[in-house]
């Protein structure tokens, strides 16, 4: 196919230079690489969903984004290829004193960056003390991981923030990094292996100007650190990022510290319709696709490509809105759980391997109870409940969103279509409500709270029971209109703030025991594990629960 | 003429100005927005008031639109809010992309459709006719994403002729001087990549071609009828003269009209056809920044001015198309 595409491509261009009456002939010196899209051995083209913003780690937050990030650099600590568990990266080995308040990192040795500085305790430093220091409200606004763990900076934009978690980071000496916090906070050491973390070359962020992030109107205006010159320790080195053609270009880092990539080059493309990446998955152009259509992964398997489920590090649930007096009345919530057939939704609307949450968190995370109450299925009991509670004529509103495909919840329509019928069958009156992912769903659930039922989830950032329990009940929200639910917040403050491992753990588990029984702030739905899909000659990828896929073990053919 | 010309031009500009602060003040009140689109499920109300802030959302819209119309007026159209790249920057690589795929359905409905319909006019009710009738409903009734797919999937699924999507192949090392990749590899003696160019190009512009294509051999057809039955063409086949001549001097001159003025109403048509055709081919061109811009989160900056533009083409659009009738038609000119 290759070469009849090569023919035609140069029969073309033959007609071309007749039409324009211009003598000459197709260059000659391209290397193997040009052509009519010729693959060589050394290059692994990769299809993602969308474009990233940038390449300065810390302004981002989001997974395409992140992909080339994770490719060029490397934070402190590392989850486990395929896992969600940690283990050295730029750090060898880390521990914390009895507080939780000063973490000190015994640095790996011998590591440069890719402009050839050395990384050292004095580069970790630097680092720390820039993203703490940080100025101004276009930058700090983007920071979205690092306000989450470190609450705040040197001097805050934001209202309402409180003391900032971070203090001080001193350089012992070339191997020994002293980070001290002013609080311990559950996040950590998970937090150290966000991608969001990851350490780039001092000298390359002073050089381009990484700090300014311009407000331009009602806009922002990255560095050209950010855009054309990200340096980080990582397996692949920035080569190019071609906006029009939808494609990053990355090669091979010779120095790598860790295992040197197997190719030399990694192309990462945007092709956003999931039509679209498939097709270009069977034509070849791509070995490698992200996020197929859940209805597309049997034919592929069929079909001979490798269709990779990541382990599920997710949570589908179903929001309660506690503003509707009907639905304080926890009988009525727990009547709402009892009512879903969500066994039957996995069955039929999940991604292969998903499974049923009795918990908002999957029970690879510390301080899941093997415990907790589960609802299942039972319409009978649902139907008595909301007798008991004298909500017979139930009406809820349940918004749901449009235009959107998470990896949690990869068709909210059908899943919405699903648990209504359940609810209606119960005897309740469901009105569904569609509003589009950014074109006021989250705005109306999140921030008017019109909604009395409705869809959200999350994709774990690390291995944390916080991060899952935390985000959602942690405090007052919206969402839930679950005001003064004061007995849930501390006892969630409490768990994320115990320091030892075995007394963290107990505390945890009794959230979840609590939630389940007493709280019931929402309904957990299930577990999806989103997939990852490349041809059969790629081999050596693994994928990851978090989405952390590294391709310095990717080979082709 | 000049002053004709000079006339529409002021009025184009109160236009664009009126539009602008419409657009400015409709984005705006439209439900969800950037802010949304940016927080995304990590949204609690802190970070919300630090985005507003940042953005400057908090101040009245008046003293918005003041500030926008302000850097406006020295070419600033503010920077698109997910990339952070200068909205001309982020237009600019859209642009050639659209441009030339419109113009390949064009050049596909023109060179196909005028032949078509002069033939369809000539032999009325007979098999020829009654065919692009029939063939010019289902092109214009067929939906352009479900015919993109149709396509993509018999070529380059099935048959393996062309590329599914995309411009240019991967890593197809071509010179980008003006963006348009075909023109940019006949520029740079880079055949190979005007060729892959053209390869990608072709699906797409017929996909986006079927409509234009259909109205023009309708439209054609319709005029090429009015003008057969006109007494100087009698006049000229009674005269004797060779059909060549009654044709192209005669027939096509005269019935052309409705033509070009239909051509330039199709450039509308074209940009919202393109939203889907490009959507489906991966093209990258105006139509899928349009897509993102408003699905992606409500790219205000990026919106406002892919308005603005949309608005200038349809107006000049407009302004060529009566300039081009005082071309073909003299009793124009003489008013």
């Amino acid at each position: 196919m290759q070469a009849s595409r090569l023919k035609t491509a140069v029969a073309l261009a033959a007609a071309a230079a007749l039409a324009v009456g211009a003598s000459g002939c197709a260059k000659s010196d391209r290397d193997d690489e040009g052509g009519s899209g010729a693959k060589s051995g050394g290059t692994f083209v990769f299809a993602g969903a969308g474009d990233p913003k940038n390449f300065d780690p810390i302004f981002n937050d989001d997974g395409e984004s992140f992909r080339p990030i994770r490719q060029m650099y490397d934070t402190l600590v590392q989850n486990k290829p395929g896992t969600a568990e940690l283990q050295g990266a730029l750090a060898e080995s880390w521990e914390h004193d009895p507080d939780g308040k000063v973490w000190t990192f015994k640095l790996r040795k011998g590591v440069k960056f890719h402009d050839g500085t050395d990384f050292n305790a004095a580069a970790v430093c630097f680092n720390f003390d820039r993203w703490f220091n940080m100025k101004g409200a276009a930058a700090q606004s983007q920071m979205i991981y690092y306000s989450d763990t470190f609450g705040g900076f040197a001097k805050n934009e934001a209202e309402g923030v409180g003391q900032p978690v971070y203090n001080k980071c001193e350089a012992k000496d070339d191997g020994t990094a002293v980070v001290t916090m002013n609080q311990y906070k559950g996040a950590f050491p998970g937090a150290f292996a966000l991608t969001a973390l990851s350490i780039a070359s001092p000298e390359a962020l002073k050089k381009y100007d990484a700090d300014t992030v311009k407000q331009n109107g009602d806009s922002f205006e990255y560095s050209a650190f950010a855009n054309e010159h990200p340096v980080g320790t990582g397996p692949f080195k920035f080569a190019g990022w071609d906006k029009t053609k939808g494609e990053i270009t990355l090669e091979r880092n010779a120095d790598y510290w860790g295992e040197k990539a197997k190719v030399d080059k990694l192309v990462l493309k945007i092709i956003k319709d999931e039509n679209t990446r498939k097709q270009e998955l069977r034509a070849g152009t791509v070995q490698g696709i992200d996020f197929p259509a859940p209805a597309d992964r049997k034919a592929l398997a069929g079909e001979g490509y490798q269709v990779l489920d990541r382990p599920a590090f997710n949570i589908l649930y179903l929001g309660i809105n506690q503003k509707n007096p009907k639905l304080k009345d926890l009988r009525v919530r727990q009547a709402i759980a009892y009512a879903l057939n969500r066994q039957q939704l996995v069955q039929t609307k999940g991604p292969g391997g998903t499974k049923v949450a009795d918990e908002f968190m999957p029970d690879t995370v510390l301080g899941y109870a093997q415990d907790v109450q589960k609802y299942d299925y039972n319409p009978e009991k649902a139907k008595q409940l909301l007798k008991e509670a004298g909500a017979e004529k139930l009406t809820l509103n349940f918004y749901y969103p449009t235009d959107v495909s998470r990896p949690y919840m990869p068709n909210p329509q059908e899943i919405f279509t699903v648990l209504a019928n359940d609810l209606k069958a119960v005897g309740i009156t469901v009105n569904g409500v569609a509003r589009p992912w950014n074109g006021g769903y989250k705005d109306d659930v999140q921030q008017f709270g019109k909604h009395d039922l409705h869809l959200l989830g999350w994709t774990g950032d690390y291995n944390d029971p916080g991060n899952f329990v935390g985000t959602f009940f942690g405090r007052e929200k919206v969402e839930f209109g679950d005001q003064g639910m004061t007995e849930m917040f501390e006892a969630i403050a409490k768990a994320d703030g115990t320091v030892d491992e075995a007394g963290k753990k107990a505390a945890w588990e009794q959230v979840n025991r609590d939630i389940a029984t007493k709280w019931l702030p929402a309904v957990p739905v299930w577990h999806a594990p989103p997939a990852i899909v490349v041809t059969k000659d790629v081999k050596g990828l693994v994928a990851s629960p978090l989405t952390d896929e590294r391709f310095n073990t990717v080979s082709v053919g | 003429m000049l002053r004709v010309i000079v006339r529409r031009l002021l009025q184009l500009v109160v236009t664009l100005i009126g539009l602008s602060a419409l657009v400015f003040v409709w984005l705006r009140n439209l439900p969800g927005g950037p802010i949304e689109a940016l927080l995304g499920e990590r949204a609690t109300p802190e970070r919300r008031a630090l985005l507003v802030k940042a953005l400057g959302y908090d101040q009245p819209i008046l003293v918005q639109y003041a500030k926008f119309m302000q850097r406006l007026l020295t070419g600033d159209f503010g920077n698109s809010i997910r990339s952070g790249d200068p909205v001309t920057e982020v237009i600019g690589r859209a642009f050639p992309a659209t441009v030339e795929l419109a113009a390949a359905a064009m050049i596909i409905a023109i060179g196909l459709g005028v032949p078509l319909g002069y033939l369809a006019a000539r032999h009325r009710g007979r098999l020829l006719d009654n065919l692009s009738i029939g063939g010019t409903l289902l092109g214009i009734s067929i939906p352009i994403f479900f015919l993109g797919y149709l396509l993509k999937d018999v070529f380059t699924q099935n048959m393996h002729m062309f590329p599914p999507s995309g411009r240019i192949s991967t890593g197809m090392d071509n010179t980008d001087i003006t963006g348009f990749f075909v023109l940019d590899g006949l520029l740079t003696r880079e055949f190979d990549a005007t060729g892959d160019a053209l390869w990608h190009l072709i699906l797409p512009a017929i996909t986006l071609a079927t409509i234009p294509l259909a109205v023009v051999v309708r439209i054609t057809r319709a005029s090429v009828l009015d003008v057969l039955n006109e007494d100087f063409v009698r006049t000229a086949e009674a005269k004797g003269l060779r059909h060549k001549t009654i044709r192209g001097r005669h027939i096509l001159r005269n019935a052309l009209l409705p033509v070009v003025t239909t051509i330039g109403l199709q450039t509308g048509a074209l940009l919202s056809g393109a939203v889907l055709t490009e959507r489906v081919y991966n093209w990258g061109g105006l139509g899928t920044l349009i897509y993102d811009s408003i699905s992606g989160g409500r790219d205000y900056p990026v919106l406002q001015a892919l308005i603005l533009l949309a608005a200038l083409v349809f107006v000049l659009v407009n302004l060529l198309v009566d300039l081009s009738y005082a071309f073909i038609d003299p009793r124009v000119r003489v008013r």
